[in-house]
């Protein structure tokens, strides 16, 4: 371990893992750097714009601005847990089939926004999920898609969890 | 990309040790709560401490207790927790409504109360990365000699931008705060200077520790917040009035404080010779229109200062017609 590095240990999408990472690293660097998984985004990098969403013991968080030691002992879940084994999350498929992702850059931060919801509230509003989504800028939708495609994976989970 | 500057990083368990790390550190160390402001602030090369103590892992910050009158919210509760907690909601919404409208979920579930209390000033030519900041020379509050803002100024005018300190004001509340050689209470009125280099009473070596907030169930509260989108921004002008309603409607000690537009909360005053006990319209007007001489918005944010300076009767005016409906026990609910 060189100076200045430091070992850090939580679960990512229910595997412990154990990596040496630079002191002063944020959680998706973390992530993307030294556990290969490029599917959480660093867009602003600055706490502005919601790509870098995962959820933290089950809560949206925001990897850009989260110091990784502050993930230690924690439960991280990022857009590469969603899946169920090989079939996609109801998210997943009804953002695929509402072409609710355009470029995709702010969709692993918004699906991790949309799951943690719907894990609270099984039946949300559209302002309801208006708010929830508050935090993830999308410069391409203008999110109606996105909307449609939120409620139609949870009608989607009520009728076969 | 971002980098973040090097540091090592200190998770306590205890305010004692958590206070110890700062005494040994000094100058050098300095507290992280939810890191929502700090962070970014370190990714811009505002502050390059080369220890960090986070607060996150402190018991003794955790936890609202509702006690004898009293709210006594934890430095380190989340701005998420608070304004869901009944307890808050039931006695204080306004408190509850000025935690839920600040920046966006993902920050809220991270982001402090006791964070929120300290938040640093901000301001257009301050809040950039470095490489941004070096085009124009730095500026008086980092780095620099000159203000971008008032040009001939001494002193720094960045804005306070935090959306809880007006309600906590209008409320009484007060901030506790310990260092290794005692524990001190400051009222939230008094708490914030504007002296060009500090934006607060802190002391080196402190940290916050609890907010108290006394309930009294004849006053009411309500917020108002002005900002470009309805989620994630800044505020460009918060607003907290509150007042006290007899049983038979009459209003007493109405009181007000605006934000967001200098480098301190403003504490409005002449109001006292406007209110006879009625908050009828002419009165909302007249109350309003006094809150409005007193403000000057200057050119610290990206939007146009008369825009902001003539919203300031229009939201003051929202705020207190809020408070005329608002239910007969605490503060209302929506502002
Ligand atoms: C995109 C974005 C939007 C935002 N929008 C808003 C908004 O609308 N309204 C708003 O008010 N804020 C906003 N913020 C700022 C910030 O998220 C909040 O003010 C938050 O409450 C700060 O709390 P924190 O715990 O994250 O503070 P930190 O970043 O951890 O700390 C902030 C400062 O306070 C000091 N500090 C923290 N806790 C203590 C303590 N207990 N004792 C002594 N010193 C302490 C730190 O040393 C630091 O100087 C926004 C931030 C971002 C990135
Ligand atoms: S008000 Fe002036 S000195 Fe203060 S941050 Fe802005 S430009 Fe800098
Ligand atoms: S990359 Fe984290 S908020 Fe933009
Ligand atoms: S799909 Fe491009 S930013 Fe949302």
């Amino acid at each position: 371990m060189s100076p200045g590095s430091r070992i850090v240990r939580f679960r990512v999408n229910g595997d412990p893992v154990e990596v040496g990472v630079p002191e002063h690293h944020t959680l998706v660097e973390a992530l993307r750097y030294a556990l290969g998984l490029t599917g959480t985004k660093q867009g602003c990098d600055k706490g502005d714009c919601g790509a870098c969403t995962v959820l933290v013991d089950g809560r949206p968080t925001l990897s850009c601005i989260l110091p990784v030691h502050e993930a230690e002992d924690r439960d991280v879940i990022t857009v590469e847990g969603l899946a169920r084994g090989v079939e996609p999350h109801p998210l997943q498929d009804e953002f695929d089939r509402h072409g609710a992702a355009q470029c995709g850059f702010c969709t692993p931060g918004i699906l991790c926004s949309a799951a943690a919801l719907l894990d609270e509230s099984p039946a949300p509003t559209r302002e309801e999920i208006r708010e929830a989504l508050s935090g993830n800028l999308c410069r391409c939708t203008g999110y109606t898609k996105i909307f449609v495609a939120v409620e139609a994976a949870a009608a989607r989970l009520r009728s076969a969890p | 990309m971002l980098r973040l500057p090097r540091y090592e990083y200190h998770r306590p368990r205890r305010l004692d040790d958590a206070l110890q790390l700062l005494d040994r550190h000094g100058d050098e160390a300095r507290v992280v709560a939810g890191g929502t402001d700090l962070i970014p602030n370190m990714k811009h090369r505002l502050f390059e401490p080369g220890h960090l103590v986070a607060l996150s892992a402190v018991e003794e910050l955790q936890g609202i207790r509702w006690d004898d009158g009293v709210l006594d919210v934890g430095a380190a509760v989340t701005l998420d927790a608070l304004s869901r907690n009944p307890e808050v909601r039931r006695h204080a919404s306004a408190l509850a409504d000025a935690a839920r409208h600040v920046a966006g979920p993902q920050i809220r579930n991270r982001a402090t109360l006791g964070g929120n209390v300290c938040l640093d000033t901000r301001c257009t030519y301050y809040n950039q990365t470095e490489f941004w900041r070096t085009a124009l020379g730095f500026c008086l509050k980092k780095d620099g000699d000159t203000c971008h803002v008032t040009r001939v100024g001494r002193k720094c005018v960045a804005a306070h931008s935090a959306d809880t300190p007006p309600v906590l004001m209008v409320l009484d509340a007060e901030v506790e705060l310990r260092s290794s050689k005692g524990s001190r209470a400051v009222p939230v009125r008094e708490w914030f200077v504007a002296d060009g280099i500090h934006n607060t009473r802190l002391e080196a070596g402190e940290i916050l520790t609890r907010i108290r907030i006394p309930i009294h169930p004849a006053t009411r509260c309500s917020y108002r917040k002005l900002r470009q989108r309805q989620a994630v921004d800044f505020p460009l002008l918060t607003v907290a009035v509150g007042a006290d309603f007899a049983s038979d409607g009459r209003v007493s000690e109405i009181r007000g404080v605006v934000t967001g537009l200098g480098s301190r909360p403003r504490w409005l005053t002449g109001w006292d010779d406007l209110v006879d006990g009625s908050l009828d319209d002419d009165v909302v007007d007249a109350l309003a229109q006094r809150a409005g001489a007193q403000c000057r918005p200057l050119e610290n944010m990206i939007v146009d200062p008369e825009w902001r300076r003539a919203m300031v009767p229009v939201e003051v005016g929202r705020a207190l017609r809020t408070l005329r409906s608002a239910g007969p026990a605490g503060a209302s609910l929506e502002a």
